[in-house]
């Protein structure tokens, strides 16, 4: 186990260490001490590492990661997860605004509450939330599935593409053409295996799916007047 | 884009550390805004019938003996001077009315930064640390104080233009933010009586709720009213004589945290600029929600009619 304290080598020093490991290395493991809510800790991970952040993570932690396993022991800030294209982001506490905005692909688990607009522009990510999720969440979402185990907020799935949703509380209030979906045992076998792997325990059979109407984004030839 | 800070002491034992404790909490804050800083501290309240007034002064060799001086002899009352940088906190008998008439009439020059019974205001054109430096933030005791540093967006960047605001009666406010109805609402409370010094959009919100602290509204009531009647985005952190409030607004686009412990209540723009404080990594940490008012101390007194 390789350790990096960050109140002395800073994000650069930090980055620069995670950045460096050989593609062929066996010095896999690293944990990072005393974040001190610095910002893009752990950005731009391209390897198998599994990194463990002890204490919490400022804005863009885990950005654009690629295969890396980051766990983040305690909260994380704005935009956790940003870009990411694949591995694993797993958040212990709670995450702020803009958890997994525009990420394409890997597993984002947040065990606590995400605040407004989780997952939104999300292309290609799967979400679990094991708590609640704020306003405009999922807003414009592409592809992909967020799991909120909790309640969403206001707004959730405003001008939703293909990304489905499923939420195993209250929708304060659905978005634009964001509509309640039958789920199917496709989609309840798909649920279970994200909760299976975010380590989350709850049954997918309490829970409602949710998707595009398709009414916003496809063209309709009865507007063509419109146009 | 704007970081703000405030602090909140939960402990009497701990007001000589306040100072210390805030200065590390407005220099993480640079990287959001390197224009300007400034804070509002809530230190030890003059009797009920003196006032505080903070002056400011652009002549780095102005003489404030001199003022001190011509007011006592001009209102006939008695004038405490403490000097600090070109800042000076002017503690008096003279009725605030009557000293504001005064330095209208003698020291157009001179800026009135704020005024109260409690609160000292501070601010200045440069980088956190100097500010801080310039004033000796870190010496500072008091129990509570909000901070601001700033990225000028909707105003130039000049020291009346930098946070933290005050139109009277110990209300201050940092704001991380823009408001979007200030010039209409300025006239209206214009014409209600409350002066404005300059064309910032954060002033307007400081002299909305100091008119409504004066329609007779607790702190909680006048940010209920607000989030009616300011129209824009917004985080403010808001300090009367004994309290302490955070607002959002409903769309609460501009980030805030806030952390709790049995010693202090802290809110910052970014987490990181309370990661330094004593027990912050096993503190109570949440995002302000928008829309709902969080509120310490005396948020539910009735300030009222003064003057």
């Amino acid at each position: 186990m390789n350790t990096l304290n960050l109140k002395d080598l800073g994000v650069s020093g930090v980055n620069a260490a995670l950045q460096a490991v050989p593609e062929d290395s066996n010095e896999l493991a690293w944990t990072v001490v005393e974040p001190m809510g610095q910002h893009a800790i752990g950005c731009g991970l391209d390897a198998p590492l599994h990194v463990e952040i002890r204490g919490h993570a400022g804005f863009f932690c885990g950005g654009m990661n690629k295969r890396a396993e980051i766990v983040v022991k305690g909260h994380a800030g704005v935009g956790v997860a940003e870009n990411m294209m694949s591995g694993k982001v797993h958040v212990t506490g709670n995450a702020s605004e803009s958890a997994g905005a525009t990420a394409h692909g890997g597993l984002l688990v947040i065990e606590g509450d995400a605040s407004s607009r989780c997952g939104i522009s999300m292309k290609g990510v799967d979400i679990v939330v094991g708590g609640s999720v704020g306003h405009m969440s999922a807003f414009m979402a592409q592809s992909g599935h967020m799991v909120v185990c909790g309640d969403a907020g206001e707004a959730l799935g405003d001008s939703i593409y293909e990304a489905v949703l499923f939420v195993g509380g209250e929708v304060e209030s659905l978005g634009a053409d964001c509509i309640e979906k039958e789920m199917r045992p496709e989609h309840l076998k798909k649920l279970a295996e994200l909760l299976e792997q975010a380590g989350i325990d709850a049954d997918p059979k309490s829970f409602k799916r949710y998707g595009s109407a398709r009414k916003l984004y496809n063209f309709d030839i009865d507007n063509v007047d419109a146009y | 884009m704007c970081g703000i800070a405030g602090l909140y002491l939960k402990k009497p034992e701990l007001r000589s550390q306040l100072g210390k404790m805030f200065e590390p909490m407005l220099i993480e804050m640079t990287d959001r805004g390197p224009d300007s800083a400034g804070f509002a501290i809530y230190g030890d309240p003059v009797a009920d019938d003196r006032i505080k007034v903070t002056l400011a002064s652009d002549d780095e060799n102005f003489d404030w003996k001199a003022l001190d001086a011509a007011l006592e002899k001009s209102l006939g009352c008695d004038v405490q001077t403490k000097v600090l940088a070109n800042h000076a906190v002017l503690d008096t008998d003279a009725g605030e009315r009557d000293l504001r008439n005064w330095l209208g009439e003698n020291h157009p020059e001179l800026r009135i930064v704020g005024s109260g019974h409690t609160v000292e205001i501070f601010k200045q054109v440069g980088l956190p640390r100097d500010v801080a430096d310039q004033f000796g933030l870190g010496g500072m005791q008091g129990s509570h104080i909000i901070g601001h540093t700033r990225m000028a967006t909707e105003s130039a960047v000049t020291t009346a233009g930098s946070h933290p605001f005050a139109t009277g009666q110990d209300l201050c406010l940092v704001h991380n933010g823009s408001l979007s109805n200030h010039n209409r609402l300025r006239r209206q409370l214009q014409r209600e009586g409350i002066e404005f010094q300059t064309e910032n959009d954060t002033e307007v919100a400081a002299g909305y709720m100091t008119w409504q602290l004066r329609n007779g509204l607790t702190l909680r009531e006048v940010l209920t009213a607000s989030l009616a009647d300011l129209d824009g985005f917004y985080t403010f952190c808001v300090g009367t004589a004994d309290g302490f409030a955070v607002l959002r607004d409903p769309i609460a686009c501009k980030h805030a945290v806030l952390a709790e412990t049995d010693d202090w209540v802290a809110m910052a723009t970014e987490y990181r600029a309370i990661a330094p404080l004593p027990g912050a990594d096993t503190a109570r940490i949440w995002e302000p929600a928008p829309s709902k008012i969080y509120a310490w101390g005396d948020a539910d007194i009735r300030v009222g009619q003064v003057q």
